[in-house]
C-alpha cells in the first residue's frame, strides 16, 4: 500500500485541527477563572464548574435530558428489536415499505418533526407532559437503534439457531438462550447511540419542550443565545466529556467506527 | 447453507405481530402529526383571533412571494450549497488519506474526524462562537500577525464554516465506506500498468468514491438546509435560514399555520432532493452494469 | 428395511427442484457420504434428514418411525454444522451441555456426560474457554462433542472439514472416523471433496442436479464409476472417443484409421462411447506395440509421483509416474502408453448419461 505524501499529511493536520479546534476552545475557557470568556492563561479555576451545579435551571435540565433519554432509549429498544426480527427473518408483503416507514425519522428534519409534534400536543392537550416528550423522543432516535440491531440480525449466524433446535430447544428458549444474547451487543450498542442522540437533541426538542420539561440542549441553546459567559463553557465541557466517556464505551464493545460508518 | 432454506418456516402472521407496536406508534406519531401540520398550513390566521377554521393557499403565496422569505430561502439554498461544496472538497481527500493511513493511526483518526458527531450541535456551535467573536481566538491570531481584526461572528461566513464542520463527518462517513470496497492493490496496479499518480486517481479511485461522495452530499445538503442551532447562534437575528424563521414563525410571531407552510415546503424540497437522488445513483449504478 | 431411511425425498422451491426422488436405505453403524459439487441438493439432503427443512414429497423413516414432518427439537439428532453453529456466548463446557439441559438432565449427571465425550474428543482441558479463543480443528471438535452427547441415533455432518486448513483436515478426517468407530453411531457427511468421502466413508452417495446417481463403497466407486460425471468427479480421469462395434464383442478406439479392439465387458448400446483410463493406470512402454504414443507435451513433478502430459493421436492423455526414483522421459520424447483392458470403463458418449451394466 501506498503511504501518504507529505503534502496529504499536512491537509490531514489542518483538517484534525479544524475538527477538534472548538471541542479544545470550549473545554480550556471552561477552566477561566475570569468572568468573560477567556483562555486560562493565568491559572486555571473550577468556579464555573461549580456555578454550574449552583445553577438550578442547569441542574433541574440535567436531570430531565437523563430522564427523557433514559426512557426514550430504552423504549425505543424494545420497540426496535421485535421490528428488526420481523424484518430480518420474515418476507411479507410490505416489509420494504415498513423498514422505510422505521427510518423515515432519518430523512426529515428534526424542525419538521418538531412542528408536527407541536401541533399534535396542542391537538390533544399534551402540551408540557413529560410522557408525551419520551414519545416525540423515541420516534426520533428509534431508527438509530434499529439500524444497528438490523446490523447485528443480518451478520449473525444463522445455524447457531439451528443448531440449538436440533438439540431439542423450543423457539421461546432459543430466542432466550441463543438469539438474544448474540444479539446483545447490537442491542446495548443501539441502546447508547440512542441514548446520546436523545441527550444531544436540539431541534425537535426546541418546539416540544414546556418551561417544566426543558432539556439541557435547550437549556444551552436559550442561555447561549442570550448571554455568553464561561459557564455555558462549564457545561460543555461537561457534555464533552459525558461524550468521551460514552464513546470509550461504544469502542470498547464494538469498535466505534464499525459502530458509526455501520457494516454497509 | 443456502439462504432460502435456512429461512424461518412461513408463518403469516409473527412479522405482524412483532411489527405492529411500533407500526403504530409510527403512524400515530409521525405520519398523523405530519398530515396535521400540512393542513395547518392551509388554515387562515389573524393576528387578532388567531388560526381560524378557515382554509386557504394565501400562507403558500406569503412564503413564495414575499422577498423576506425569498431571500431567505435563497439563504439557505445558497449557504447550503456552499456548505456541501466544501464539504465535499474536504472530506472526499480526508477519508482518502484515512484509507491510506497505517493500522494504529487510522481507526484513532476516524475517531476523532467522526467521534464529534456524538457532542452536541449546540457544544460545538458554542465554540465555534468563542472561536469567531469579536474578542475570539481568531481575531487575537490576527492581531498577533499585526492584522485588522475581522467580523466574524453573525456573518454568512461564520455559518458556513460552523456548517462545514458540523458536516466533516457525514461526508467523511459514506465515502470512506466506498473507498473501504476499493481493493488497495487495486491502485497499486494501475500505477504498475503505466499510470501516472493523478490519472490512478481519477481513473481508479475516484469512479469508485463517486457514490460515496453522492450520498454524503445528499446528507450534507439536506441537514444543511434544515439547521437551526448555527443560524440560531452564529447568524444573529438578522441573518435568518428556513429553520430559525420556521422556529420564529411557531414561537415568537405565534403565526403557526405560515410557519408551517415553510415547514412543509422545507420537507417537500428535501424530499424531492431524496428522489432526485434516487434517480442519480439508479443511473451511475446502471453505467456500472452496462 | 434401513436404519435410516428415504423414500422418494423431494424438495422444490416453486419449479426449481432442490431434490428429486431420492431413496436411500442406511444401516446402523454405517457412515455415508453425500458427495457432489455445490447445488447438488446434499446440504439440502441433510436438513431434510435433520429436520430444518420440511420435505415437499417423500417419506423419512428412523428406526421405522416415520419422522417426515417431525420438528428438529423432537427428532434428536445430532448435526454439525458447516460453520460449526457454536454458541458464542457460552462456554466449550456450556455449549456441549446445552443439549442435556434441554432434555432436563440433572446437573450432576449432565456434568459427568460433558467430562466423558469431552475426553472423547480430546478437550477436557479446554472446558473453560470460548469458541473464539480456539483454533478450527478445537472448534470443529466442539461442535462434534455437542452433538454427540445426547447420544443421537444418527450423526449428521455438513460439510465438517471444509473450513480447515488442508494438513489439519486430513487429521481431523481420520479423528472424525476414530470417534464414529468408537461411538458406533450411523453417521451421515456431506462434502463436495471427493478424497475426504473417498477415504472414510463405508458408502459414498454421488449426487448431481438434485439426483442421486450413484450409490457404492470408495473403491468401487472409484474403479467403477457408472458415467463422465462421476469417473472426473471422481478422481481424475482420460476420456477417449470410441465405437462399439459389435454388442457382442466390445468396443473399438478409433485411432488413426485404425482401430484398436477393447474385449467387451458388457453388453453396449450401439453408437458413439467413451473411454475412461485413470491417469495412474497407464504405464510408459517402448512406442513399438504401445496402444498409443506420442511425444511427450509437459511434465510436472508432483513430489511423489510426476505428471505427463502425452500428445497422442486420440489426444492429450494424462499419465502419473509413481516417483520410483528414475525420471520419467523428458518432454518431447516420444513415449509409448498401455495400460490393462480391464482397467479401463466404458461409457456412454453424452456426459450425463450412465450406462446400464
Amino acid at each position: 500500500m501506498q503511504k501518504n505524501g507529505p503534502f496529504a499529511l499536512a491537509f490531514h493536520t489542518l483538517i484534525v485541527l479544524f475538527v477538534l479546534a472548538p471541542l479544545i476552545v470550549v473545554c480550556l475557557v471552561a477552566f477561566t477563572p475570569q468572568n468573560t470568556l477567556s483562555l486560562p492563561w493565568d491559572g486555571l479555576s473550577l468556579r464555573w464548574f461549580a456555578a454550574v451545579f449552583h445553577h438550578p435551571d442547569f441542574v433541574a435540565s440535567f436531570w430531565n435530558s437523563a430522564r427523557l433519554a433514559l426512557f426514550s432509549a430504552t423504549i425505543s429498544t424494545m420497540l426496535a428489536v421485535p421490528s428488526a426480527l420481523a424484518i430480518t427473518r420474515y418476507s411479507f408483503r410490505g416489509r420494504d415499505a415498513l423498514n422505510a416507514l422505521f427510518l423515515s425519522p432519518l430523512i426529515i428534519p428534526h424542525l419538521v418533526i418538531g412542528v408536527a409534534f407541536l401541533r399534535l400536543f396542542s391537538f390533544i392537550g399534551a402540551t408540557g407532559s413529560f410522557g408525551w416528550l419520551v414519545a416525540a423522543h423515541v420516534m426520533v432516535i428509534m431508527p438509530y437503534a434499529l439500524r444497528l440491531i438490523l446490523a447485528a440480525l443480518n451478520g449473525m449466524d444463522l445455524s447457531a439457531e439451528m443448531a440449538a433446535r436440533t438439540l431439542g430447544a423450543g423457539e421461546w428458549t432459543v430466542f432466550r438462550r441463543i438469539t438474544f444474547p448474540m444479539l446483545l451487543p447490537g442491542i446495548s450498542g443501539g441502546w447508547l447511540l440512542a441514548f446520546i442522540n436523545s441527550f444531544d437533541e436540539l431541534t425537535m426538542s426546541i418546539f416540544v419542550t414546556a418551561p417544566s420539561t426543558v432539556t439541557l440542549p435547550v437549556r444551552m441553546y436559550m442561555y447561549a443565545s442570550e448571554s455568553i459567559d464561561p459557564m455555558m463553557a462549564a457545561v460543555s465541557t461537561l457534555m464533552i466529556a459525558l461524550t468521551g466517556v460514552t464513546m470509550i464505551i461504544l469502542d470498547r464493545l464494538f469498535g466505534l467506527d464499525q459502530l458509526l460508518v455501520g457494516k454497509g | 447453507m443456502t439462504g432460502a432454506a435456512t429461512r424461518t418456516q412461513p408463518r403469516p402472521l409473527a412479522p405482524f405481530l412483532l411489527a405492529a407496536p411500533a407500526t403504530l406508534l409510527f403512524v400515530g406519531l409521525i405520519l398523523l402529526p405530519l398530515a396535521l401540520t400540512a393542513v395547518l398550513s392551509f388554515n387562515v390566521y389573524d393576528y387578532s383571533s388567531g388560526v381560524r377554521n378557515q382554509y386557504t393557499t394565501a400562507n403558500y403565496l406569503t412564503v413564495l412571494q414575499d422577498p423576506y422569505y425569498l431571500a431567505i430561502f435563497w439563504r439557505t439554498l445558497r449557504l447550503a450549497l456552499l456548505t456541501t461544496v466544501i464539504a465535499v472538497l474536504l472530506g472526499t481527500p480526508e477519508a482518502y488519506i484515512l484509507t491510506r493511513m497505517g493500522k494504529p493511526w487510522r481507526s484513532i483518526f476516524l475517531l476523532v474526524i467522526i467521534g464529534p458527531l456524538l457532542v452536541s450541535v449546540v457544544v460545538r456551535t458554542f465554540g465555534w462562537s468563542m472561536l469567531l467573536g469579536r474578542d475570539g481566538l481568531v481575531n487575537h491570531a490576527l492581531a498577533v500577525l499585526g492584522l485588522e481584526p475581522v467580523q466574524l461572528l453573525y456573518t454568512e461566513t461564520a455559518i458556513v464554516i460552523a456548517l462545514v464542520h458540523i458536516m466533516l463527518p457525514f461526508m467523511v462517513i459514506p465515502v470512506w465506506t466506498a473507498l473501504q470496497k476499493l481493493d488497495p492493490t487495486v491502485e497499486a496496479a494501475a500505477l504498475s500498468l503505466g499510470a501516472s499518480r493523478f490519472t490512478a486517481l481519477r481513473r481508479v479511485v475516484f469512479p469508485q468514491a463517486t457514490l460515496g461522495i453522492l450520498s454524503g452530499s445528499l446528507i450534507v445538503f439536506g441537514l444543511s438546509a434544515s439547521a437551526f442551532a448555527i443560524p440560531g447562534l452564529l447568524g444573529g437575528r438578522r441573518l435568518k435560514m428556513a429553520a430559525t424563521v420556521v422556529y420564529d414563525e411557531y414561537l415568537i410571531e405565534l403565526n403557526w399555520p405560515l410557519g408551517a407552510a415553510i415547514a412543509i415546503i422545507v420537507l417537500l424540497a428535501n424530499l424531492a432532493i431524496m428522489l432526485a437522488y434516487n434517480r442519480m445513483v439508479e443511473r451511475q449504478a446502471k453505467r456500472r452494469l452496462g | 428395511m434401513g436404519f435410516l431411511q428415504l423414500e422418494q425425498v423431494s424438495k422444490l422451491y416453486g419449479e426449481f427442484a432442490a431434490v428429486r426422488d431420492f431413496d436411500l436405505e442406511i444401516e446402523r453403524g454405517e457412515f455415508i457420504s453425500l458427495l457432489g459439487p455445490s447445488g447438488c441438493g446434499k446440504t439440502t439432503t441433510l436438513q431434510m434428514i435433520a429436520g430444518l427443512v420440511t420435505p415437499t414429497n417423500g417419506r423419512i423413516t428412523l428406526d421405522g418411525r416415520d419422522i417426515t414432518r417431525e420438528k428438529p427439537a423432537r427428532r434428536g439428532l445430532g448435526v454439525v454444522f458447516q460453520s460449526y453453529a457454536l454458541f458464542p456466548h457460552m462456554t466449550v463446557a456450556q455449549n456441549v451441555a446445552f443439549g442435556l439441559e434441554m432434555r432436563k438432565v440433572a446437573k450432576a449427571e449432565r456434568d459427568r456426560q460433558v467430562a466423558e465425550i469431552l475426553s472423547l474428543v480430546k478437550l477436557t482441558s479446554l472446558a473453560d474457554r470460548y469458541p473464539r479463543e480456539m483454533s478450527g480443528g478445537q472448534r470443529q471438535r466442539v461442535a462434534i462433542a455437542r452433538a454427540l452427547v445426547i447420544k443421537p441415533p444418527v450423526l449428521l455432518l455438513d460439510e465438517p472439514l471444509s473450513n480447515l486448513d488442508a494438513k489439519l483436515r486430513e487429521e481431523m478426517q481420520f479423528e472424525l472416523r476414530r470417534i464414529q468407530r468408537v461411538v458406533g453411531i450411523t453417521t451421515i457427511m456431506v462434502t463436495h471433496d471427493q478424497a475426504e468421502a473417498l477415504s472414510i466413508s463405508d458408502r459414498v452417495v454421488v449426487m448431481e442436479g438434485g439426483k442421486i446417481t450413484q450409490v457404492d463403497h470408495p473403491y468401487s466407486l472409484y474403479e467403477h464409476p457408472k458415467n463422465n460425471f462421476i469417473s472426473s468427479f471422481v478422481g481424475k480421469s482420460n476420456f477417449l472417443a470410441a465405437r462399439a462395434m459389435n454388442e457382442a464383442t466390445g468396443v473399438s478406439l478409433r485411432v488413426d484409421n485404425t482401430d484398436l479392439k477393447i474385449p467387451a465387458t458388457g453388453s453396449y448400446p450401439g453408437g458413439e462411447l467413451c473411454l475412461s483410463v485413470r491417469p495412474e493406470k497407464i504405464r510408459l512402454t517402448d512406442p513399438a506395440g504401445a496402444m498409443l504414443h506420442g511425444p511427450v507435451s509437459s511434465r510436472y513433478f508432483l513430489g511423489n509421483h510426476w505428471l505427463l502430459s502425452v500428445s497422442t493421436p486420440a489426444g492429450e492423455i494424462s499419465v502419473a509416474v509413481a516417483n520410483l526414483g528414475a525420471p520419467p522421459p523428458s518432454e518431447g520424447d516420444i513415449t509409448g502408453l498401455t495400460w490393462n483392458i480391464e482397467e479401463c470403463r466404458v461409457l456412454a458418449a453424452e456426459q450425463e448419461s450412465a450406462l446400464q451394466s
